[in-house]
């Protein structure tokens, strides 16, 4: 993995989010976005209303391309994927990027200002803008890739499932390099959709509290540049990954966290590890009561009390199809800068908790740390990531 | 770099006026001309009665195909990782959602919302199959079907054992037709499995230099393809329903396609 990045309400680029981690500074606001009242927190990324799209691409202009634009931009992470494509080739590199509803709020913008017939005003009527694919077909169009281009729109799990398949394309010849992430932003879809759920918090998400009472939606870009042989020069390594489906019900995690542990598992196997070998564990940890109460189990059940792991989503909301990234990047600045975030806003834990859970902020030097997602419909995976180095 | 080889074990089919693989098998051999005019709603074998019922239509036509599929392949369903391709996925709840976020947000509902994810008809086939395999949900605006089969021919060469894939769209609702052609329709399952093991058709993809993907011969299934982006199958389908190997070009994404040798 020779690049990474990631925006979000926490900051943009990573020195931004290694910092408020560092420093226990929340990204989260009172709910300032919709029109219509909602009593919630959100992680929104400012400034993205004043920054239209650079001129070319305003046929994709919308909030969620914006956003992917800022943070192509960070970390000088364009210019290194613009050299992958040079280097290797355009029908050699891949983008694979995972959204939850991508440029869904252009639709919802749509609706709010339609003709008097009923139909999309002018402005509305690109096709590729209504679908999941327009943040693909972005990326494709700024870095001029032309090789295999795919989104993965898996909810919560989406932009964790594009390395491990990324990697099976790198890994079986279809190329030799993979610009992987995923991208989500605010929009009222998902705002309202999980407050009809009554899976949102009044408050400030608290992860793993036993007061938690729901989530904090955010709003976050991620990217990694993915290359053959990338472990050249200290680079961060993907170790492995595991996919499974819970088969149990779509917006409720299996109760005894089958899917969560099969992916774990299927994890540990692919990169040859065991899990007292895991140093830092990025947690799902959306301070739902179902979901953390699963995940706190399964953690506690399957790794040793050495291990330590935590939930970032008190600092960048949950971020949906972009959480998988963000909390990869997180993982990475473990890594890298030896030290692992707590859990912010948890002051008291659910007694489902193990030894594992660090609420404070530690001093350690992880060489291996494992990132879970979990989404909708009991879709679930899990990465594992190397300090470069390692052989 | 080595071709993917893959053996065809199971075909599915539901689309406007070719509810099976039979009857589609033998509309793309010219044996018989289609009434593509209109699309029932399945009742699909695997899924409970309640979500029969209740579920969105692209469930229904996805689980319909993949049931078709899974049963000529003889696979258990339970078994079979799952690979889901959707250009927009279920555009009526879309239209609903945006329509209610538009007028009254605060009433839009729970169970709409939780539909209304990209991977709701992987999900639903995962719960009501007992899959606990990985599944995912791929999108590659009008090229889904074609991204689609990569990433299951890719899992089938990484685990040597059989996948299953499903490309369904539906027809657009609301405002969403001013902008998304789609007026129909349409699903397509396919159980690939590696070269060596079974029986069916063998299918070898490579990636091919750009150019105009292949057409079926029938004007009634080219002029599907302009109602349906996942009818872009229906070359492959028509070289699956042959007894002559075939080399296609199968579109993959907006610059990029795979070179498909079919040998019946």
């Amino acid at each position: 993995m020779t690049a990474h990045t990631a925006t979000s309400a926490a900051g943009r680029g990573v020195a931004a989010l290694s910092a408020a981690l560092r420093e226990r500074r929340s990204g989260l606001r009172r709910n300032d976005f919709t029109r219509t009242a909602l009593e919630c927190w959100i992680g929104r990324v400012d400034g993205l209303e004043q920054a239209p799209l650079p001129a070319g691409y305003a046929s994709l202009d919308c909030r969620n391309n914006r956003l992917a634009w800022a943070g192509l931009t960070q970390d000088g992470f364009l210019e290194q994927a613009l050299a992958a494509v040079q280097r290797y080739g355009a029908g050699r590199v891949a983008i694979v990027l995972g959204t939850s509803t991508a440029s869904i709020g252009a639709t919802e913008e749509g609706y709010r200002e339609l003709a008097d017939d009923g139909v999309f005003l002018p402005a509305y009527r690109d096709f590729v803008l209504h679908t999941p694919h327009s943040l693909v077909t972005f990326v494709q169009r700024v870095l001029g890739a032309r090789g295999p281009a795919c989104t993965v729109a898996t909810a919560c799990s989406s932009s964790a499932k594009v390395f491990a398949q990324a990697e099976r394309l790198i890994r079986l010849g279809w190329a030799d390099a993979a610009v992987v992430g995923g991208v989500d932003t605010l929009c009222d879809s998902v705002l309202f959709g999980f407050n009809a759920l009554q899976l949102v918090s009044p408050q400030p998400c608290r992860p793993f509290d036993a007061g938690r009472n729901g989530i904090s939606i955010g709003e976050a870009a991620g990217f990694a540049l993915l290359e053959r042989g990338g472990n050249a020069a200290g680079a961060a390594q993907l170790l492995g990954w595991g996919e499974s489906s819970d088969a149990h019900h779509m917006s409720s995690p299996h109760p005894q966290g089958r899917g969560a542990r099969q992916a774990i598992a299927g994890a540990l196997q692919r990169a040859g590890l065991d899990a007292a070998d895991i140093g830092y564990i990025n947690l799902h940890g959306t301070a739902t009561p179902a979901n953390d109460a699963v995940e706190a189990a399964v953690v506690a059940d399957l790794f040793p009390a050495q291990t330590r792991a935590s939930s970032t989503k008190g600092w960048t909301g949950h971020t949906l199809g972009a959480a998988g990234i963000v909390e990869a990047v997180a993982c990475l600045i473990a890594l890298e800068q030896g030290f692992i975030p707590g859990t912010l806003n948890c002051s008291e834990p659910d007694p489902l908790c193990g030894p594992q859970l660090a609420l404070d902020n530690e001093a350690a030097a992880p060489q291996v740390a494992l990132s879970s997602s979990f989404g909708f419909g009991g879709n679930n995976a899990a990465l594992i990531f190397g300090r470069g180095g390692r052989a | 770099m080595s071709a993917l080889q893959l053996r065809i074990a199971g075909i599915g089919v539901y689309a406007p006026g070719l509810p099976d693989w039979p009857q589609a098998g033998r509309a793309l051999r010219g044996e018989s001309v289609p009434d593509t005019s209109s699309l029932a709603r399945p009742a699909p074998p695997l899924l409970p009665a309640a979500e029969r019922r209740r579920a969105p239509e692209t469930v229904l036509y996805a689980a319909q195909a993949a049931a078709e599929a899974c049963a000529m392949a003889q696979c258990e369903p339970a078994g079979l990782p799952c690979v889901f391709s959707s250009t927009q996925g279920d555009i009526a709840i879309t239209d609903y959602m945006c329509a209610t976020l538009a007028s009254a947000p605060l009433e839009l509902s729970p169970t709409k919302f939780h539909n209304s994810v990209h991977n709701a008809a992987v999900g639903y086939w995962s719960i009501a199959t007992g899959c606990e395999q990985a599944s995912t949900a791929v999108s590659c605006w009008i090229h889904s079907f074609g991204a689609g089969l990569l990433e299951a021919a890719l899992q089938v060469a990484d685990t040597q054992a059989p996948v299953l894939l499903v490309a369904y769209d539906a027809a657009a609702a609301g405002a969403l037709r001013s902008a998304i052609p789609f007026d129909c329709g349409f699903a397509v399952a396919l159980v690939l499995a590696p070269a060596g093991q079974g029986s069916g058709p063998q299918l070898s993809l490579t990636p091919a230099e750009p150019g105009p993907a292949s057409l079926p011969r029938a004007d009634w299934a080219q002029a599907l393809i302009a109602r349906n982006a996942c009818a872009d199958a229906l070359a492959l389908l028509q070289a699956l329903a042959g007894a002559q190997p075939v080399q296609l070009r199968i579109a993959a994404g907006g610059e990029f396609a795979l070179s498909a040798q079919v040998q019946p």
